[in-house]
C-alpha cells in the first residue's frame, strides 16, 4: 500500500475444470485510479473481477485489496469494496428504500447513519421521489442507478463495476458514466471497471488493460495504447469501393501490408495496414479487380483498432445483450461473421 | 473476527429472513399457492382415498328371482334384514329391478353401481339344509364397490344366521342364547374415546410432510434462485458470516412451512372434524424438530444443484418416495418388508408417527421419545455433513 497501489494482482489464474478462464495475470491498480479491463465476451473479465471481490476463489496466484488478501482476509476486503456485477443486485419486490436498508444493514452501519446515507444516495441518483415504490416497477436505467448506489452504502474505497452500461439506453449510459467519474473525483474512490465497449474505456479509464483469452495483452493509458499504432508505421484506413465483391476483399486481404481487414457495410472496408507502400499496394490491388474507389481516408486510431491490431480480431459488437454466465468454455464474437481476413 | 459472534450471525440471519418473507408476502400468486396447496392436499387425499367410512349411498339394484319353496319365502327375511342394516349404515340405496339382465344393463349404463341378485333356488337351498347363495353383480371397474356391498351383505347374513341359530338353541334354556351360538365376540376399544376417521390418520402425516418438505424444497429453490438472478452476490460481498445467509433462508422457509402447517391444522379441525388429543405446543415443537431433521438434506441438495430447475426436479424425485414411504397416507405396517426398511431411514416416518401419536392418541413427550431421539440424531448428522459441503459451494 505504501507504493500507492490499492490492488495488487500476482499470477492470478482461474480454471473451470480444464478450461483456463483467467490465465496467469498480474497487474496493480493505484489508489484513486479508474482502471479498465477491456476485452471481448468470454475474455475472463468478470471472472477476474469476481476473484478480486472475494466471490470466486483463485485456482492459482494471489490478489490483495487495500493490503488484504482476497482469500485469507476476505472479510476485511469485503468491508472495503462495493460491487456492481453483471446482474443487478436488487430485489424487485422490495421498495428502493427497503433494498438499500437491507443491504446496508448487513454492514453494521448504525441506524441513523444508515437512514441518512440512504436518503443522500437516493437523492444523488434522483430517486427520492420513488423511494417507496417497488423496484420492479422501475425502468432499466432507474434500476441500474439503484444498483450502483447500493454498492456505495458502505462508502467503499474500491468500487468494482462489471459492464455497468450493458443493456442501457445511451442516455442512461451517459448518466452512469458521469456518476462514476464524479464519484472518483469527489470521493477519491478507486474504480475497477470491465467493459467490452470502447467508449466506456476511452471516456472513463485512466489506464486500460486489454484482455483476451484470459490474458492481459496490453496495459497502458488510452493515449499510449493508441500510440502503439500512430507511433509506428501502422495506419488505419477507411476504404470505400462502389462495387465491392468478396473476390476484391480477398485480394486486399492477401496483401502483405494488410494486418486486419474488416467489412463495415456493403461498400466500406476498415483496414489496418503497415509499411510505406501500403497506400500504393492497396490501390493497385483494387484496380486489378476493376474496383472503383470512392473514398480512401487515413483515420485516427481508436482503441478498437488497437485491439484489432494486437489480437487480430474485433472486440466491438461482440455482445449487445447479456449472455448467461454458464455457457461453458468457449468464446463468442458476435462480430465474427463480419470479420474478413 | 470480533463481530462474527453468534449474536451478529443471528442478527444478520433475521434480517435476511425478514427480507425473504417480505418478498414472499408481496408475491400474490405465491401466497395463493401457499394456501391452496395444503387445502388441495387435504381435500384430495381425504375425500378421494377410499375408505369404508366415507362410502355411502351406493346406488344398488335388487333382483329377487326367488319364487319361494313350499310357500316359504326365505328371500323375504333376507330383504327385511338387509333393509334393517342399511337403515343404520346408509351404505346402499336399494332399487328393485326385474331381472338380472336388466340389472347388468343398468350397471353398464352407469345408472347403478352394482346389484344384488337372489337366485330362484334361494329358499329351496336354505330350507333343504344347503347354503343359500346370493349373487353380487358389481362394476368391475370399481373393486371398492364390490367390497362395500359384500361388507353390507355379510352383516345381513351374520344377523340372519344368528337369529336362526338362537331360535334353534332356545330350548337349551341358556341365559344368553348368543353365548351358545357365538361364544366369542370381539369388541374393539381405542386408547382414546371417539371414532378416529381416516382424516385423523392423515392430518398429522400431511402436516409433517408439508412443513418438512417446504423447508427441504424451499431452501434449495430460494438459494439457487438468488444465485440465478444474481442477488446472492450482494449478500456474499457483505462482511457477514456465510452461516447467516443459510440460517436466514432456513428461518424464512421454516416460517413459510409453519404457516402452511397451521393452515392444514385449521382445515383439519374446522372442516374435517379432526380433534387434537395432545398438546398443541408439542405439535409445533415436533414440526420444528421435523424441519431441523430435514434442513441438512436441503442444504446438501442446495450445494449440489446449480440452477433452480435442477433443484426443483431433484427435490421432486426425493419427495415422492418419501411421501409414500413415510407413512403419511398409509400405515407402513401395510408395506412389504423391504419398503418398511426404506421407510425406517426416512425422518418423515418418525415425524409423522410422533405427530400422529400426539394428535390422535394424546401422547406426551415420554411416549414419543424414541421418535424424538431419532429425529434429533438424524438432523445433527445431516447438518454435520451439510455445513462443510455448503462452505465449499459458496466460494467456488
Ligand atoms: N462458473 C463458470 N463455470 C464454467 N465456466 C465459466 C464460469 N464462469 C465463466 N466461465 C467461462 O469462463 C470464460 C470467461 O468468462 P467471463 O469471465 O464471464 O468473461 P467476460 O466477463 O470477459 O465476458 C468464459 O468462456 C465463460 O464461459
Ligand atoms: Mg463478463
Amino acid at each position: 500500500m505504501d507504493n500507492g497501489n490499492i490492488i495488487e494482482v500476482k499470477n492470478l489464474t482461474k480454471m473451470f475444470g480444464k478450461f483456463t478462464a483467467v490465465d496467469d495475470i498480474s497487474f496493480d491498480v493505484k489508489k484513486g485510479e479508474i482502471f479498465g479491463l477491456l476485452g471481448p465476451n468470454g475474455a475472463g473479465k468478470s471472472t477476474t473481477l469476481r476473484m478480486l471481490s472475494t466471490l470466486s476463489r483463485p485456482t492459482k496466484g494471489t490478489a490483495t485489496v487495500g493490503g488484504y488478501d482476497t482469500v485469507k482476509n476476505d472479510t476485511e476486503v469485503r468491508k472495503l469494496i462495493g460491487i456492481v456485477s453483471e446482474k443487478m443486485i436488487i430485489y424487485n419486490r422490495l421498495t428502493a428504500r427497503e433494498n438499500l436498508w437491507f443491504f446496508g444493514s448487513l454492514f453494521n452501519i448504525p441506524k441513523d447513519t444508515l437512514t441518512k446515507r440512504i436518503d443522500e444516495l437516493l437523492e444523488l441518483v434522483q430517486l427520492t421521489k420513488w423511494k417507496n415504490a417497488q423496484v420492479g416497477t422501475f425502468s432499466t436505467g432507474m434500476r441500474q442507478r439503484m444498483n450502483v448506489v447500493r454498492a456505495l452504502l458502505n462508502m467503499p474505497q474500491v468500487l468494482f463495476l462489471d459492464e455497468p452500461t450493458l443493456g442501457l439506453d445511451p442516455q442512461s449510459s451517459v448518466e452512469i458514466r458521469d456518476f462514476i467519474k464524479k464519484l472518483n473525483q469527489e470521493q477519491g474512490t478507486t474504480v475497477i471497471i470491465t467493459t467490452h465497449m470502447m467508449v466506456d474505456a476511452d471516456l472513463l479509464c485512466d489506464r486500460i488493460a486489454i484482455v483476451d483469452h484470459g490474458k492481459i495483452i496490453a496495459l497502458d493509458t488510452s493515449t499510449n495504447l493508441k500510440k502503439i499504432i500512430s507511433g509506428g508505421d501502422t495506419m488505419i484506413i477507411k476504404l470505400e469501393i462502389a462495387n465491392l465483391t468478396p473476390d476484391l476483399i480477398a485480394s486486399v486481404k492477401a496483401l502483405k501490408c494488410a494486418d486486419a481487414v474488416t467489412q463495415e457495410n456493403s461498400t466500406r472496408l476498415h483496414l489496418i495496414v503497415h509499411g510505406e507502400e501500403a497506400f500504393d499496394n492497396i490501390i493497385d490491388a483494387v484496380r486489378e479487380k476493376n474496383g472503383k474507389i470512392t473514398t480512401m481516408e487515413n483515420l485516427q486510431p481508436s482503441l478498437e483498432d488497437v485491439f484489432l491490431h494486437i489480437t487480430g480480431h474485433e472486440v466491438r459488437d461482440s455482445a449487445d445483450q447479456k449472455i448467461p454466465m454458464q455457457q461453458g468454455p468457449g468464446r463468442r464474437f458476435g462480430g465474427a461473421p463480419r470479420r474478413v481476413r | 473476527m470480533i463481530d462474527m459472534t453468534a449474536q451478529t450471525i443471528l442478527q444478520h440471519s433475521f434480517r435476511i429472513a425478514k427480507k425473504d418473507l417480505t418478498e414472499l408476502f408481496r408475491n400474490r400468486l405465491g401466497l395463493v399457492l401457499l394456501i391452496v396447496m395444503p387445502l388441495f392436499m387435504m381435500v384430495m387425499v381425504g375425500f378421494i382415498y377410499p375408505s369404508n367410512g366415507t362410502i355411502s349411498n351406493l346406488q344398488v339394484g335388487l333382483v329377487n328371482e326367488n319364487s319361494g319353496y313350499n310357500s316359504v319365502f326365505a328371500s323375504q327375511s333376507f330383504i327385511t334384514g338387509l333393509n334393517q342394516i342399511n337403515n343404520q349404515t346408509h351404505m346402499l340405496v336399494i332399487t328393485n329391478v326385474n331381472s338380472t339382465a336388466e340389472l347388468k344393463d343398468m350397471v353398464q349404463r352407469g345408472q347403478l353401481e352394482g346389484g344384488i341378485v337372489i337366485p330362484s333356488n334361494f329358499s329351496q337351498s336354505i330350507l333343504s339344509g344347503e347354503q343359500g347363495t346370493i349373487i353380487i353383480v358389481s362394476d368391475e371397474s370399481n373393486p371398492q364397490i364390490s367390497a362395500t356391498i359384500q361388507a353390507a351383505l355379510s352383516g345381513v347374513f351374520n344377523a340372519m344366521g344368528q337369529q336362526l341359530a338362537i331360535h334353534n338353541v332356545l330350548p337349551l334354556n341358556a341365559t344368553n342364547p348368543l353365548a351358545v351360538v357365538q361364544p366369542y365376540s370381539i369388541q374393539t376399544q381405542g386408547v382414546v374415546s371417539g371414532h378416529p376417521s381416516y382424516f385423523d390418520f392423515i392430518a398429522p402425516g400431511i402436516m409433517a410432510m408439508t412443513v418438512m418438505m417446504s423447508v427441504m424444497t424451499g431452501l434449495p429453490v430460494a438459494i439457487s434462485q438468488e444465485k440465478e438472478i444474481g442477488t446472492m452476490d450482494g449478500m456474499m460481498v457483505a462482511p457477514i458470516n456465510r452461516l447467516s445467509i443459510l440460517l436466514g433462508k432456513t428461518i424464512a422457509q421454516t416460517a413459510r412451512g409453519l404457516i402452511q402447517g397451521c393452515i392444514i391444522l385449521a382445515l383439519a379441525i374446522g372442516i374435517f372434524g379432526v380433534a387434537i388429543q395432545g398438546s398443541i405446543l408439542l405439535v409445533f415443537a415436533l414440526l420444528l424438530l421435523g424441519v431441523f431433521s430435514f434442513v441438512g438434506l436441503g442444504i446438501v441438495v442446495t450445494s449440489f444443484t446449480k440452477d433452480q430447475e435442477t433443484a426443483q426436479m431433484l427435490m421432486m424425485t426425493l419427495m415422492f418416495p418419501m411421501m409414500f414411504l413415510g407413512g403419511v397416507f398409509f400405515p407402513i405396517q401395510q408395506m412389504p418388508w423391504y419398503m418398511q426398511d426404506i421407510s425406517k431411514i426416512l425422518p418423515l416416518t418418525y415425524a409423522s408417527d410422533a405427530l400422529r401419536k400426539v394428535m390422535v392418541l394424546g401422547s406426551g413427550i415420554s411416549q414419543i421419545s424414541t421418535d424424538l431421539i431419532i429425529l434429533i440424531v438424524f438432523g445433527v448428522v445431516m447438518i454435520a455433513i451439510a455445513l462443510p459441503v455448503f462452505k465449499r459451494m459458496m466460494t467456488r
